[in-house]
């Protein structure tokens, strides 16, 4: 199990290190004098060539990636031109919004669409199994980005229960923050409630058809242990992989989501460097991301292996 | 038979939208981009059949030619993701050992960056725009479609015919192109129409963010975009191009759905 763990280690490592190559070089791929396109075509000598010190851009870049790779070892993403503060910190700031946004999301995600799926595969022959298919695929075509508009026209605009959007802060007003998460977790999560109650569905379908289910069925066990004990124990492994893949896509879908609400997270914190030419800031900001993302399935094959000794030697 | 329903009703929905960007080549009710502040943000009525947004321009006129960039936009990004993860895929599957490891830690990687980091890492670089977007959208889907060939062609390139086909003296390229892709087609087929589904929600959502579509060009994520300052005083510039969205994705999905199981009869019964 444990050589196991360090190959996908491994594997996640070198994938995290050839992002960070893509992240990094993608900066020297702006053309032309990244400090003229920051600072613009007015910028005096003097600032350009500080800015181009600041940024490193008088050294070779082999030298550069290696010195932000090894500040980031340390937790020094540098320092952002917008904000004239470390990248760390504000990236650190703003996970008090998107890692409660995401974790709450996914978890209702999960809540809605893991009974909803078992329930649409045990139920194959009646009209439960077409309504809620058809009401989970109707449901992931709709964009989680509108649907929060729709929950502000009907919540916040026309029935005055929930706040629009902002955030208060966890430490001025704890109540009014979580009811200004409420809307944005509904339009993550029941979006992506619909995508995995189609993979819950598929995946208790696969283990409901093994041999093992109908052996248990024909000893004359009941049917709630032969789905509780025998169905659900092995759909597990696929629930895991479900939970994490609907953590990643409901952590990216949080840009968006953070856009429409006006919640000062990552993703919107990611949007104002775009539009600052933060290059710094947006760097280890992506670079975040993308550790997240490979980080999470790094996870999900740890687990994977755990609950499936087969998948381990393989 | 509910199973051909997924393709007729993927094919009528997608039909209306592809039927819908070609009218508006030919015919609009308004201009798109006419301002008419005498009607803002109007209701359906006999004049504007969808209403009108807050500068007063014709809702359907701007969906209409809002259904251009979606059909194109996903047309190109799932045609480059195809291309380049088919080929990808193919070589990875076909060569095997350690031009396959390679290649395939490569694709690996672009698991990372998701279509709107990869959005975000282009409009970094260049100005954000159409072609920034169809790219990003595009590489952010190459690694399924490198998968998918890659597994279709480990499996094909050891049947018998492949071997007969080898045994007659075909080449590696000739092999690949005469006798193991025919056989990959199915899947990638179905795999290209729910890509498109994924590339208009992911086209619809860079607009949204000012990293698609330039403003000045009606879209849906731009109608979206510009439509929430104004949710309190009509619901229409926000609902139009919504609903669009969710047809144009559900009939995408559908069709992927239904040539899925129209090529493949055991998937019929589950």
């Amino acid at each position: 199990m444990l050589g196991f763990i360090a190959r996908r280690f491994l594997t996640a490592v070198v994938s995290v290190l050839l992002a960070s190559v893509v992240v990094f070089s993608s900066l020297l791929a702006v053309p032309g004098d990244p400090a003229e396109a920051i600072l613009g075509l007015n910028a005096s000598p003097q600032a350009l060539t500080a800015l181009r010190h600041q940024l490193g851009l008088d050294r070779p870049a082999a030298a550069r990636y290696l010195s932000w790779l090894g500040g980031i070892a340390h937790g020094d993403f540098g320092e952002s031109l917008n904000y004239q503060r470390p990248v760390g910190r504000l990236i650190g700031g703003r996970l008090a919004v998107s890692i409660p946004l995401t974790l709450a999301s996914a978890l209702l995600a999960c809540l809605i669409a893991l009974p909803l799926g078992v329930l649409a595969a045990l139920r194959r022959e009646t009209l439960v199994d077409p309504l809620i298919t058809a009401a989970s695929q109707l449901g992931a075509a709709v964009p989680s980005f509108w649907l929060g508009l729709m929950l502000i026209l009907f919540f916040a605009v026309r029935l005055h229960w929930l706040p629009a959007g902002g955030f208060a802060g966890w430490s001025v007003d704890p109540v009014r923050s979580l009811e200004q998460l409420a809307l944005p977790v509904l339009a993550l999560g029941l979006g992506q409630a619909a995508i995995i109650t189609r993979m819950t569905r598929a995946a208790m379908i696969e283990v409901l058809d093994q041999d093992y289910v109908r052996t248990a069925r024909a000893k004359g066990l009941a049917p709630r242990r032969v789905v509780g004990v025998h169905a659900l124990r092995n759909a597990m492994v696929t629930i895991v992989t479900i939970f994490g893949l609907s953590l990643t896509n409901v952590f990216i879908g949080s840009i968006i989501i953070e856009q429409v609400f006006a919640l000062p997270g990552m993703g919107r914190l990611v949007l104002t460097a775009i539009g600052a030419r933060d290059f710094p800031l947006l760097q280890g900001e992506i670079l975040v991301y993308a550790t997240t993302i490979v980080g999470l399935s790094f996870l999900v094959d740890v687990a994977y292996g755990l609950l499936d000794p087969r998948i381990r030697y393989t | 038979m509910r199973r051909r329903l997924n393709l007729v009703l993927g094919l009528a929905l997608v039909g209306v939208v592809v039927a819908g960007a070609l009218l508006s080549l030919v015919w609009l009710p308004y201009d798109p981009n006419a301002l008419d502040f005498a009607h803002q943000l109007q209701g359906p009525s006999l004049q504007h059949w969808l209403g009108t947004d807050q500068f007063g321009r014709d809702l359907l006129s701007r969906l209409l030619v809002g259904a251009r960039g979606t059909v194109v936009v996903g047309i190109i990004a799932v045609g480059l993701a195809l291309t380049v993860g088919g080929i990808v895929g193919a070589v990875a599957g076909y060569a095997g050992a350690v031009v396959d490891e390679i290649l395939m830690r490569l694709v690996d990687v672009l698991y990372a960056f998701p279509a709107i980091l990869m959005a975000l890492l282009l409009a970094a670089v260049y100005q954000p725009g159409t072609l920034t977007a169809m790219t990003a959208i595009g590489l952010a889907t190459v690694p399924i479609f490198a998968r998918l060939t890659r597994s279709s062609v480990l499996s094909l390139k050891g049947l018998d015919y492949v071997e007969a086909g080898r045994a007659l003296g075909a080449g590696p390229t000739r092999l690949l192109r005469r006798y193991i892709l025919p056989g990959a087609l199915g899947p990638l087929v179905v795999q290209a129409s729910m890509s498109m589904a994924v590339a208009v929600l992911a086209e619809a959502a860079l607009s949204f963010l000012g990293l698609g579509t330039p403003p000045d060009v009606p879209s849906w994520g731009n109608m979206l975009r510009e439509a929430q300052g104004f949710l309190a005083m009509s619901p229409y510039p926000a609902l139009v191009p919504g609903l669009a969205i969710v047809w144009t994705v559900l009939g995408w999905s559908l069709l992927g759905d239904g040539l899925r199981d129209f090529g493949d009869p055991h998937r019929r019964r589950a």
